[in-house]
């Protein structure tokens, strides 16, 4: 469980991890549900770099801050985000049509640490954090288990995708409308009693992360998370996406998503 | 017609920067990010962020938030320390060829004095004097908002410091001239303008404060009208040179600011939606002076005609 995390991986040179701010065409737009957009870019220098878990900056109108959104594939010299329209910023975005230019920042942050992708390994996604878990289970193929989780049926996105990579996917619904009715981590843990796990990768929102935390603790599975945070520069500059993390001596310091994240290793969040 | 390059250089208290362009104290870091698309050494300097005399934390988040045209922060001034500033950062920002401009912040008037007499023993070119920041309890703001606290921690500072010592201004103030008059009387070489505004967003659905601080410094565009404003008075009042800063994010922009009478732009908040603006402001400049068959970027300054 190597890396740490107390500032964004350096360069030889000094540098942060260079990222790129290019303006590329929107290829593909597909819109799965009227609020949830699925786009898919040509950015030969984003696609190259793209590690699985990392994020791109896109910048949305006139609005002072880019939005913060995962790759969800890269392929090529494609990259593929998928993102719910939540308020005015991806309300924008989302109008955008097929031949746009789209201002992107990436790819950003320390994604997954894989590990080795022959051993089976389990990916936890609730709502909008399932899109980063696809390009994350891709190297594993049918050793991944992919256990989503939406609120209701209605919701449910990307289960062919996940299918297409390889991986056994099961669903949980808070409604009970498709799937498991209950959490997905009821899932994880039925997951956990029916056979070795080697490591869990999740996205979603905090109560879900904290859960699976908790499950992984208890039963000694390394364990990354991808955390959320409000950000404003997106790179590590402004110090504005804090995450509270326990160093390895044991002290509490605030480390920050865009540069030191968006994944951890779950043991050092502190909630 | 002969075609000379515009000068863009400009004297800072002694301190040559090669443009009038300069990043804001904590929006820039200590350069490792940006650093990344251009030179560091293509700014005119870089102001880094706030620093203390002890590693400080800074506040919980959420610590940013959007507003229209611009955004709250209450990171509350995390940075490393002073030494470690000076150990892990400085060499290296030099060796990048930068101008850097120290911007600290303390809760005594004694830490101030002691940040900047330590400061005088490095590389750094310049020490500001956050006196402005709305994000931490103790001190910060309260030491820049009486012309009286302000002259005696200028003062007090001046006599510890052996770099040339810009005072930064809060325009939490009611009358931003008479606080710059305090610091140019008590020892203040050059004078940065503005800091953040004092803001607040409350999120409807959970009737919470957005911020986990409640409040924050408010920057970007829907400040420079502000800034513009401020520098305007207190180049009406003072003669040192004047960095001014608040929404700065085209050349327009920055020529707008030099004409109000300052001699620096600084830019901050636009860096979020183009990492590039510092550098295009620049070229912008130079465009225009060339355009306008100017010799030096420095006949702008104060050349506002005011009715
Ligand atoms: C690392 C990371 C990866 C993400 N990946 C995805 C993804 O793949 N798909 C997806 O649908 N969403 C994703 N999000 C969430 C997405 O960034 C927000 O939904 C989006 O910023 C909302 O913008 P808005 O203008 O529509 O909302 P508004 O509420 O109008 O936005 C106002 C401000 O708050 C910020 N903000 C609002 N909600 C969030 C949030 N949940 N997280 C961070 N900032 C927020 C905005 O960026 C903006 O600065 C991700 C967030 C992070 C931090
Ligand atoms: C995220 C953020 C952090 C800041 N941190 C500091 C700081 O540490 N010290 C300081 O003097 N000013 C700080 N400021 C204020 C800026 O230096 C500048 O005065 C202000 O943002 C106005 O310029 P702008 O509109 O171009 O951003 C900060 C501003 C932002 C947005
Ligand atoms: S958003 Fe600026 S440091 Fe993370």
């Amino acid at each position: 469980m190597g890396r740490l995390i107390l500032r964004g991986e350096r360069c030889d040179n000094g540098l942060a991890m260079s990222f790129t701010v290019t303006t590329c065409p929107l290829v593909e737009a597909r819109a799965p549900r009227a609020d949830l957009a699925d786009f898919t870019v040509r950015c030969p220098e984003i696609a190259r770099a793209a590690r699985p878990g990392q994020f791109i900056m896109v910048r949305c109108g006139d609005f002072t801050l880019r939005r913060p959104i995962s790759i969800c594939d890269a392929d090529g010299d494609l990259v593929r985000f998928v993102f719910e329209v939540r308020g005015t910023g991806t309300a924008w975005l989302a109008e955008r049509t097929v031949g746009d230019a789209l201002d992107i920042l990436g790819p950003q942050g320390n994604g997954f640490t894989l590990g080795d992708t022959s051993r089976p390994a389990v990916f936890v996604g609730g709502g909008i954090g399932i899109f980063p878990l696809l390009h994350a289970c891709k190297p594993f193929g049918a050793r991944a288990a992919v256990l989503l989780g939406f609120r209701t049926a209605g919701l449910i996105s990307m289960v062919e995708d996940f299918q297409a990579a390889g991986a056994d996917v099961r669903l949980a619904t808070d409604d009970g409308t498709a799937g498991h009715h209950g959490l997905v981590t009821d899932l994880l843990r039925a997951r956990c009693d029916a056979g070795a796990v080697d490591a869990i990768f999740a996205c979603g929102p905090k109560p879900m992360l904290r859960a699976t935390a908790a499950i992984a603790e208890e039963r000694e599975i390394p364990c990354q998370l991808s955390l959320e945070q409000r950000m404003a520069c997106g790179v590590g500059a402004c110090l504005g996406c804090a995450q509270k993390i326990r160093r390895p001596d044991g002290t509490e310091t605030y480390a920050h998503v865009c540069s030191d994240g968006p994944v951890f290793e779950a043991s050092v969040v502190v909630w | 017609m002969m075609m000379t390059t515009p000068n863009l250089t400009v004297n800072i208290a002694g301190v040559t920067l090669a443009n009038p362009v300069v990043t804001a104290s904590g929006t820039f870091g200590f350069g490792r990010e940006y650093g990344t698309l251009y030179p560091l050494s293509e700014l005119g300097a870089i102001a880094v962020k706030g620093l203390t005399l002890k590693e400080r934390p800074g506040n919980a988040p959420p610590r940013v938030a959007e507003t229209p045209a611009g955004m709250l922060n209450s990171v509350g001034l995390q940075n490393p320390g002073v030494e470690a500033f000076i150990r892990e950062e400085l060499p290296w920002l030099k060796a990048q060829g930068a101008v850097v401009i120290a911007n600290i912040a303390g809760n005594t008037i004694e830490d101030y004095c002691a940040m900047a007499e330590r400061l005088s023993d490095t590389a750094v070119d310049l020490i500001e004097l956050n006196i402005s920041c709305p994000n931490v309890k103790a001190g910060g703001v309260a030491f820049g908002t009486s012309c009286a606290s302000v002259a005696a921690i200028t003062a007090a500072v001046r006599g510890a410091c052996r770099k040339p010592l810009i005072v930064k201004l809060s325009p939490n103030v009611t009358d931003i001239a008479e606080i710059a008059v305090s610091a140019v009387d008590h020892g203040a070489d050059a004078l940065s303008l503005i800091n953040t505004l004092l803001g607040m967003r409350i999120d409807i659905a959970t009737r919470r404060p957005v911020l986990a601080n409640n409040v924050g410094g408010l920057s970007g565009p829907a400040v420079r009208p502000i800034a513009v404003r401020m520098v305007w008075q207190v180049r009406g009042r003072v003669s040192v040179p004047i960095i001014g800063m608040g929404g700065v994010a085209t050349w327009e922009d920055a020529v707008e600011m030099l004409l109000a009478g300052a001699n620096a732009v600084a830019v901050g908040t636009a860096l979020y939606a183009d990492p590039f603006a510092s550098v295009k402001i620049t070229r912008g400049l130079r465009e225009y002076l060339e355009r306008h068959g100017m010799a030096d970027v420095q006949e702008l300054v104060g050349a506002v005609q005011a009715h």
